[in-house]
């Protein structure tokens, strides 16, 4: 027995020092630095979850082309959430605690964001979140950063514009109920709107995954408005679009970041033609940083078109390269007070200033779905 | 009062398919006295199957069409009642001795066993796909109220299968084994009925109905993902309880009565996000008030 039980510890102490020789190469103290990543690379918002993903792996493959950063390589370490709650816990756990991650980046949906956001807080690792737009997410803590603007901003930014680009004075509101995304959203336009003299003259709800919208679209048209803001994931909104033309209603439609996929157009046809809504940059925007980045992206992935998720998450781990290299060092404590200093960082998607609050103050764009593409409408500064 | 008729005519249109829906539940409740839950997930795999076999015969029959809709309609029925029979060879035949309730749980992990293995991404996917247009679409204007051709097939399709199922289960032999199984199965088989052989085309009928209404409910909102089938199968399923369950025409009716409510709810500023809250009020009143259901008759166990 006692023979047995010192093999055990032999062998423990065996392994664990071949763990720890491995471990060089993975934490902060070999030649590469370790950063986490997780995201919905598959399940219900996996296209976000891949663009982001994609973006990201971009960014880090550049970063170590030109030297890397402190004279190390950043080695990125990504984990699938499946969209799924419960699970960011368990991949972020891991990525800090098992495979020494320095940073962790992710995710897009902000109920996962916010799920993985108190395990980064604890363990003194910075967060950075490219595109969770919920303003609770960064409330978490202060090692929690985003490089996107927030939901208040978004609300008013199309506020104004149903106000001054689409002259309406009559605006219809229907929200998805199940998403606190949506929700949002809906708060901050309502306020906006009617501050600027316009008036809400309709407000339903609907579930996301619903099929059938007509009973709320009918009286939506009833009420006779002169756009309806439809704060919805891609999905829903393209049924809502095709419903909405079947029915007559002949007004735009406008929206969030939500809306931004192939999706929208692959299923929604022309029925999804004309209508608007912001999100955090446009492809065909004519800044260099914006065509310098587009075509690395084609260069890199067959010459797919980058999205506002691809660039945020390309912009996230630029902003982290960033961060490293003012703090000088990975030490968790020095790199987030690096980060929460950044002043004009120009990332793809405009110059960025982190607040107090470590969130990104930076501008919108319009976009409008002309032809089964979105095209660039109009920039929109805080 | 345009306003009106065209909730009318919206929730005659989402009524006819959750009617449709209903006659497959209904069906298979009134021989085997179950609730096949799996029935909603069979409408998900019809909608798939269309969705796979539109473009396999598209370069044979050009799509949008009739003939076309027709033939992807038929396949995807035929896949669909090969599968409930599966389904019902694997997982129901060999609980038949038990107790209802191991049948009904067991039905519940069919349910959830499909819509799983059906998001993992070797099968379908969890993400929504656009699913193809199969039948040439036009929107009839009449006076301010807007009619969807697709609206007007489903309320055909749906009135042409309530009589075929009224047909087939009142008029012919097999429907009168149908309804020997259901009234006593031993008796049914002592007298030379093959059990087998009728519940399992039971369940092939109703899967059958589960395809078309899928392909319908698909052509309604043309985006497919493999839990598509839950939320209308739940509607269908009350619609039963409420038309009287195992009863045709009583699905047909429930249908039709909870697509209205909840068309005209939804219309309702303040009711909008209680839509799927009513339809569990109804449930709930009506199994307080009358169990049977609308057309139902009260039973009395036999003991």
């Amino acid at each position: 027995m006692n023979l047995f039980k010192r093999d055990f510890i032999v062998l423990g102490m065996f392994v664990s020092a071949l763990a720890g020789l491995t471990g060089c190469g993975g934490g902060g103290g070999g030649d590469t630095i370790l950063v986490g990543e997780f995201a919905s690379l598959t399940g219900k918002e996996a296209t976000f979850g891949i663009s982001s993903h994609e973006g990201t792996q971009l960014a880090i493959e550049e970063i170590n082309a030109a030297g890397g950063v402190l004279g190390k390589k950043l080695e990125l370490k990504t984990e699938d959430d499946q969209s799924k709650a419960g699970e960011p816990a368990n991949v972020v756990n891991k990525l800090i605690s098992k495979d020494g991650a320095i940073a962790i980046l992710g995710e897009v949906a902000s109920s996962r964001s916010l799920e993985a956001a108190p395990i980064c807080q604890q363990n003194g690792i910075p967060m950075i979140s490219p595109a969770s737009t919920n303003p609770k997410v960064t409330e978490t803590g202060d090692y929690i950063f985003r490089v996107c603007f927030i939901d208040p901003f978004q609300g008013t930014v199309m506020a104004n514009f149903a106000t001054n680009t689409l002259k309406a004075k009559k605006v219809a509101v229907f929200t998805d109920v199940k998403s606190d995304y949506s929700k949002g959203l809906a708060k901050f336009f309502k306020e906006g709107f009617t501050k600027a003299g316009g008036q809400i003259v309709g407000e339903f709800d609907f579930n996301g995954g619903d099929k059938d919208f007509k009973g709320q679209l009918t009286a939506i048209k009833a009420a006779a408005p002169d756009a309806v803001f439809v704060p919805g994931y891609y999905t829903d909104v393209a049924l809502i679009c095709i419903q909405a033309k079947q029915l007559g209603l002949n007004v735009p439609l406008i929206g969030g970041d939500g809306w931004e996929s192939d999706t929208l157009v692959k299923i929604g046809g022309d029925a999804v033609e004309g209508h608007y809504f912001s999100t955090h940059y446009a492809a065909d925007a004519a800044s260099p940083k914006v065509t310098a980045f587009v075509e690395a992206y084609k260069k890199r992935y067959n010459g797919k078109v980058p999205d506002a998720m691809a660039a945020l998450g390309y912009d996230s781990a630029k902003f982290l390269a960033d961060g490293i290299t003012r703090a000088g060092s990975t030490e968790g404590a020095k790199l987030r007070d690096a980060l929460a200093a950044t002043k004009e960082f120009e990332a793809v998607t405009g110059k960025m200033t982190i607040n107090a609050q470590r969130d990104a103050v930076k501008s919108a764009v319009i976009l409008q779905v002309k032809g089964g593409a979105f095209k660039f409408v109009e920039t929109v500064s805080p | 009062m345009d306003w009106f008729l065209q909730q009318l005519i919206n929730g005659l249109a989402l009524g006819s398919i959750y009617a449709l829906i209903a006659l497959g539940y209904t069906m298979v409740y009134g021989v085997l006295r179950f609730i096949n839950f799996a029935h909603s997930d069979v409408l998900m795999l019809g909608a798939y199957a269309a969705f796979f076999i539109a473009p396999a015969i598209e370069p044979i029959i050009s799509l949008p069409s009739l003939t076309g809709a027709l033939l992807v309609t038929l396949l995807s029925a035929l896949i669909c009642a090969g599968i409930g029979m599966l389904i019902e060879f694997l997982a129901y035949r060999p609980l038949r001795s038990r107790p209802k309730l191991t049948v009904l749980i067991t039905a519940i992990g069919v349910s959830l066993f499909i819509e799983f293995t059906c998001q993992h991404k070797a099968v379908f996917g969890a993400d929504t796909k656009p699913f193809p247009p199969l039948l040439p679409a036009t929107d009839f204007h009449l006076a301010g109220l807007v009619v969807s051709s697709n609206d007007l097939v489903v309320v055909f399709v749906t009135a042409l299968l309530l009589a075929g199922m009224w047909f087939i289960v009142h008029k012919t032999k097999s429907g009168m084994a149908m309804r020997a199984v259901s009234f006593n199965q031993q008796a049914a088989a002592l007298m030379g009925v093959n059990i087998n052989r009728i519940i399992a085309f039971t369940f092939g009928l109703g899967s059958a109905l589960a395809a078309v209404a899928g392909i319908l409910y698909a052509l309604k909102a043309p985006g497919i993902e493999p839990l598509m089938g839950v939320q209308p199968g739940i509607r269908a399923f009350i619609a039963a309880v409420l038309g009287g369950i195992g009863n045709l025409p009583g699905a047909a009716l429930g249908g039709l009565l909870l697509g209205l409510l909840e068309t005209f709810a939804g219309g309702i500023s303040g009711l909008s996000s209680y839509r799927d809250g009513i339809a569990f009020a109804i449930l709930i009143l009506i199994l307080l008030f009358k169990p049977a259901g609308l057309l139902g008759k009260a039973s009395v166990e036999k003991v």
